[in-house]
């Protein structure tokens, strides 16, 4: 089975039909994705920001880390659930033409594994043992990830 | 004269032509809104847990307002001018377009929810700042800014929908 063909039988699976007949589910599906993109996007910017000493510098960032991390996974969790709707109702009539689409799908799994080995070590370590420039690269590379998702996401939503 | 002439009016300047006919700046402040979205929402979120007792619980409260607010203030900043941008860019539409004005009004009712704790309950942090959960009040305060930011995002992202729903296409 191609690519295409994959797209083309979820695009048209029995679920997605019965769901595209909805006029309203969509609009929801994107709403609860954008609820997504809040939590998660508050979870990153909080232990980013303390990483470049910003935002709550007086915690240290293995407490701020520990404390974002199960609000970015609830948020991770919204996000693909109605990420992979939202992929499903168009896979072949739209997503597999656009080069977002694509670009979206090649950087999130680099971000998602940023975010949870290095990332997550560099915060969770001992602060004394990390040099503070290690925790700006760190922090910049991992907003750099995110933000290319991110932009790449809306780009597809474009008309 | 009206709030509708007044935006007919508004419709008719050449920098809302301008927006409304631009093939990419349109786009764009439209992506800034969207994005900024993270910084804004994404930092009152975290605040809102705090009050809730259910994130950060080490810090005392004062001090994730204090180091965060500012933050969710520039967020709000950017999405205020992005979006009086679109609003800008069609006048009559938003104006006549029924999930705008209710995000108007939830936009309303959560800055006053907003400027309520920070004048009732938030006075008096010095007692309960250090408490893993705040008292009643702030958590109420707390529980309703959520509902109302994802009534925004909701009411926001049902805008172009008028159309399609009520007006047959």
């Amino acid at each position: 089975m191609s690519v295409f063909e994959l797209f083309h039988s979820l695009q048209y699976s029995p679920l997605l039909v019965a769901m595209r007949a909805s006029p309203w589910i969509f609009a929801v599906i994107a709403s609860v994705h954008l609820m997504g993109l809040a939590v998660v996007g508050g979870a990153v910017l909080a232990l980013d920001l303390r990483l470049l000493g910003l935002g709550l510098t007086r915690q240290p960032a293995s407490y701020v880390a520990r404390e974002t991390e199960r609000w970015l996974l609830a948020g991770l969790v919204v996000m693909v659930l109605t990420g992979l709707l939202q992929f499903m109702c168009f896979a072949a009539t739209k997503y597999y033409y656009l080069t977002s689409f694509w670009v979206k799908i090649a950087v999130l799994p680099l971000a998602l594994l940023f975010t949870f080995t290095v990332r997550r070590r560099v915060a969770l370590a001992d602060a004394a043992r990390v040099r503070p420039l290690w925790n700006r690269v760190v922090a910049i590379a991992s907003l750099g990830l995110w933000l290319t998702v991110g932009i790449a996401g809306r780009l597809i939503g474009l008309p | 004269m009206t709030l509708l002439s007044v935006c007919e009016w508004l419709g008719t300047t050449r920098g809302s032509i301008a927006l409304h006919e631009s093939l990419h700046v349109f786009l764009i402040v439209l992506g800034i809104h969207v994005l900024t979205l993270c910084v804004f929402v994404g930092t009152a979120v975290l605040i809102d847990l705090r009050l809730l007792g259910l994130a950060l619980r080490r810090a005392p409260a004062s001090e994730v307002v204090a180091r965060l607010l500012p933050w969710t203030g520039a967020g709000f900043l950017i999405m205020i001018v992005s979006g009086a941008l679109l609003f800008y860019a069609d006048p009559v539409s938003r104006y006549q377009n029924i999930f705008f004005r209710l995000k108007m009004a939830a936009l309303v009712l959560a800055v006053a929810n907003a400027a309520l704790f920070h004048r009732t309950v938030f006075r008096r942090v010095a007692e309960w700042d250090v408490d893993a959960v705040p008292p009643r009040p702030a958590r109420i305060a707390a529980a309703v800014s959520l509902v109302l930011w994802a009534a925004l995002i909701t009411l926001g992202r049902m805008i172009p929908y008028q159309k399609y729903w009520f007006e047959g296409g």
